[in-house]
C-alpha cells in the first residue's frame, strides 16, 4: 500500500492509521479553515440574535447575516434582498416548487421536471400531484441533457413552473441554463434551478439565464451542513407560500431564528468560490483528466456515464463493465467513492439516472462515482488510478461474465432466470 | 455497513476461483442469477468416480457477500458426496459469514449454484 498518500484528513502522528482517500466530493465536502474561522466568532462573543432589533449583540449578529447574504447574491449576479436563507438545498428545493405552485395554483397547476432531478424534487412533485397538480416529468437524451425541444412542447400555458436542475448530482451534466431560462420566461412559467451542485463551481447568473429561484447549499462547497439559500427573484416578483411559519423573518418566506454561524460560514464559502472558482476548474479538469487517462490505458470496456463537454469538472462517473459496483467498493476500501449499483441503494434498484440514460441494468451495477475537490492532490489521484485498475483486474479475473466476454459468449443471448 | 471478518477473508483472499473444463464428464456446472440483477454466480464441482466432490471452483460477478458465499461454498463441498452437498442450506451459509439481511439472498444463490451445478453433473451420468 502506498503510504506517501496524504489526505486533507491525513494524520502526521507516526502509527497513525491512515484514512481513505476521499473522492466523493458531490456527497459532501469538507470545510474550508477559512471559512470555519468566519464563523468561530459567531459562536461565542458575536452569539446576539440577528433578529434583535435594540441591541449591539443583535446588531453585530445581524451584520454577520448580511454581510453572508451579500456574499451568496455576489456569486449569482442576484440582489441579496433575493436570497432565503434555508437548512439547505432539500429545504430549498420543497420551498421553490411546493411554494409557488401553491401560491399560484388558482390560475396554474401543471409542473415541468426531469426524471434525472434530484429526490428531493421529485418527491416534492409526488406530493403536489396528490395534491391535484399535474406533473410531466420529462426524459433526458443518452449524455443526460434535456431535449429543450421536447421542454418547449412540454410547456402549456398551465404550466407554473418548470425545476431543472443546474449539474447532476451523480452525473455531474450541466443543463443549458440560459435556453431553458429563456423558453420559461417566454412561456410565462417561473424557472426554478436547483444548484446544490453547480453553486460556487460553475458560473451563474440569474439575469443572463432567466432564473427565477435558485436552491443553494452549503456543504457542498466547503461550507458548514444545515445550511443553504433559496434565491427568490424580485424583478418580475416571485411569489411563494411558506411553509414554516412563525416570527415572519426572511420576508415572511421562512420563518425562524436565523443560525447566524453557518450564514456567516455560507457566505464565506461562496465568496472564496467566487474568488477561486476559474482556477480550481482549471486544476479539477486537469486531476480528471489525469485520472481518466490513466485508467482508459490500462483498462477496457469502462464506460463514461453522461456527456463529458458539459459537465462539472470535478465528477466523473464510470461503468467498469462486468465487475459490479459494490464488490468493487470493497475492493477499494481505502478510496471513499459512491456507487450506482443497487446494492449500495436502500431500494436495491440500480441509479434511476443512469437507467434514465439509458444505460443498461447491468452496466448501472457496474458504475461508480468518482469525485474530486479542493484538497485532492495528484498523488491521490494517480493512487486512486492504480488501486481501481487493480481491483478492477482482480474482479474481472473471478468475473464470469468476463469470462463469457474473453470466450466471444454474447451475454444477452443467455436466459437469465431473474431472481 | 460493516461486515464480519470471515466474510471480509473470504473476499480479500477467494478460495478456489477459476474454471474446470465444462465438457468433461465428471465436471458438473451451475450458472446462476442474473446480470441485470446485479449478481452471477458460476459454480463448477469436479466429481472423482466415487461420488466424492474432489475440487470445486467459482466465478462470481457480484458484492463483496455475493463473492464470499461463493467462494465459501467451494470450501464446504469438497470432500463430500454430491447428495450430502445437496443438502447444504442457505441459512448455514448466512450465519458463517453473519450476512446483514438485505444480503441473504446472495446466500440463496450460493445454494442455488450447488444445486444447479449437480443437477448438471447428474444429467451427464443419467
Amino acid at each position: 500500500m502506498n503510504t506517501a498518500v496524504k489526505t486533507a484528513a491525513s494524520d502526521d502522528r507516526p502509527n497513525a492509521p491512515r484514512r481513505a482517500v476521499y473522492l466523493d466530493y458531490q456527497a459532501t465536502t469538507p470545510m474550508d479553515p477559512r471559512v470555519l474561522e468566519a464563523m468561530m466568532p459567531y459562536f461565542t462573543e458575536k452569539f446576539g440574535n440577528p433578529h434583535s432589533r435594540n441591541h449591539e449583540y443583535g446588531w453585530e449578529a445581524e451584520e454577520g447575516v448580511e454581510k453572508a447574504r451579500q456574499q451568496i447574491a455576489d456569486l449569482i449576479c442576484g440582489d441579496e434582498r433575493e436570497i432565503v436563507f434555508t437548512s439547505g438545498a432539500t429545504e430549498s428545493n420543497n420551498l421553490a416548487i411546493g411554494g409557488v405552485a401553491r401560491f399560484y395554483k388558482d390560475q396554474r397547476d401543471h409542473i415541468v421536471t426531469l426524471v434525472t432531478e434530484h429526490k428531493c424534487v421529485l418527491d416534492t412533485c409526488r406530493h403536489l400531484e396528490q395534491e391535484g397538480f399535474k406533473v410531466t416529468y420529462l426524459p433526458v437524451l443518452q449524455n443526460g441533457l434535456v431535449d429543450l425541444a421536447a421542454l418547449e412542447a412540454a410547456i402549456t400555458e398551465r404550466t407554473v413552473i418548470v425545476s431543472i436542475m443546474a449539474a447532476n448530482n451523480e452525473i455531474g451534466v450541466i443543463q443549458p441554463l440560459a435556453e431553458i431560462g429563456a423558453l420559461c420566461r417566454k412561456k410565462g412559467a417561473f424557472f426554478h434551478t436547483d444548484c446544490a451542485q453547480a453553486f460556487g463551481k460553475i458560473p451563474l447568473d440569474v439575469e443572463a439565464m432567466k432564473i427565477d429561484l435558485m436552491s443553494i447549499s452549503g456543504h457542498k462547497i466547503y461550507g458548514p451542513k444545515g445550511i443553504g439559500a433559496l434565491f427568490v427573484r424580485r424583478r418580475p416578483r416571485v411569489r411563494l407560500q411558506a411553509m414554516i411559519h412563525g416570527g415572519g423573518q426572511e420576508r415572511g418566506m421562512r420563518s425562524g431564528t436565523l443560525p447566524t454561524p453557518l450564514c456567516v460560514g455560507l457566505g464565506k464559502a461562496a465568496e472564496l468560490a467566487k474568488n477561486e472558482m476559474a482556477a480550481e476548474a482549471v486544476r479539477m479538469k486537469a486531476l480528471r483528466d489525469r485520472f481518466l487517462a490513466t485508467i482508459n490505458a490500462k483498462l477496457p470496456e469502462v464506460f463514461l456515464n453522461g456527456d463529458l463537454e458539459n459537465r462539472l469538472p470535478s465528477n466523473l462517473n464510470l461503468s467498469f463493465a462486468y465487475v459490479e459496483g459494490e464488490g468493487l467498493m470493497m475492493g477499494i476500501k481505502d478510496l471513499s467513492v459512491s456507487s450506482g449499483s443497487a446494492c449500495t441503494s436502500a431500494s436495491l434498484e440500480p441509479s434511476y439516472v443512469l437507467r434514465a440514460l439509458g444505460v443498461e441494468e447491468e452496466l448501472a451495477h457496474t458504475s461508480l462515482r468518482i469525485g474530486f475537490g479542493r484538497f485532492t492532490t495528484e498523488a491521490e489521484v494517480d493512487y486512486a488510478a492504480e488501486r481501481i485498475i487493480q481491483a478492477v483486474s482482480k474482479l474481472r479475473a473471478m468475473s464470469p461474465l468476463w469470462e463469457m466476454a474473453q470466450d466471444g459468449i454474447d451475454i444477452k443471448s443467455i436466459q437469465w432466470a431473474a431472481h | 455497513m460493516a461486515y464480519s471478518e470471515k466474510l471480509i477473508d473470504h473476499f480479500e483472499n477467494p478460495r478456489n476461483v477459476g474454471a474446470f473444463d465444462k465438457g468433461d464428464d465428471s465436471v458438473g456446472t451451475g450458472l446462476v442469477g442474473a446480470p441485470a440483477c446485479g449478481d452471477v454466480m458460476k459454480l463448477q464441482i469436479k466429481v472423482g468416480p466415487d461420488g466424492i466432490i474432489e475440487d470445486a471452483k467459482f466465478k462470481t460477478f457480484g458484492c463483496g457477500s455475493a463473492i464470499a458465499s461463493s467462494s465459501l461454498v467451494t470450501e464446504w463441498v469438497k470432500g463430500k458426496t454430491v447428495e450430502e452437498a445437496a443438502t447444504i442450506k442457505n441459512t448455514d451459509i448466512a450465519k458463517h459469514l453473519a450476512l446483514p439481511p438485505v444480503k441473504i439472498h446472495c446466500s440463496v444463490l450460493a445454494e442455488d449454484a450447488i444445486k444447479a451445478a449437480i443437477e448438471d453433473y447428474r444429467k451427464k451420468h443419467a
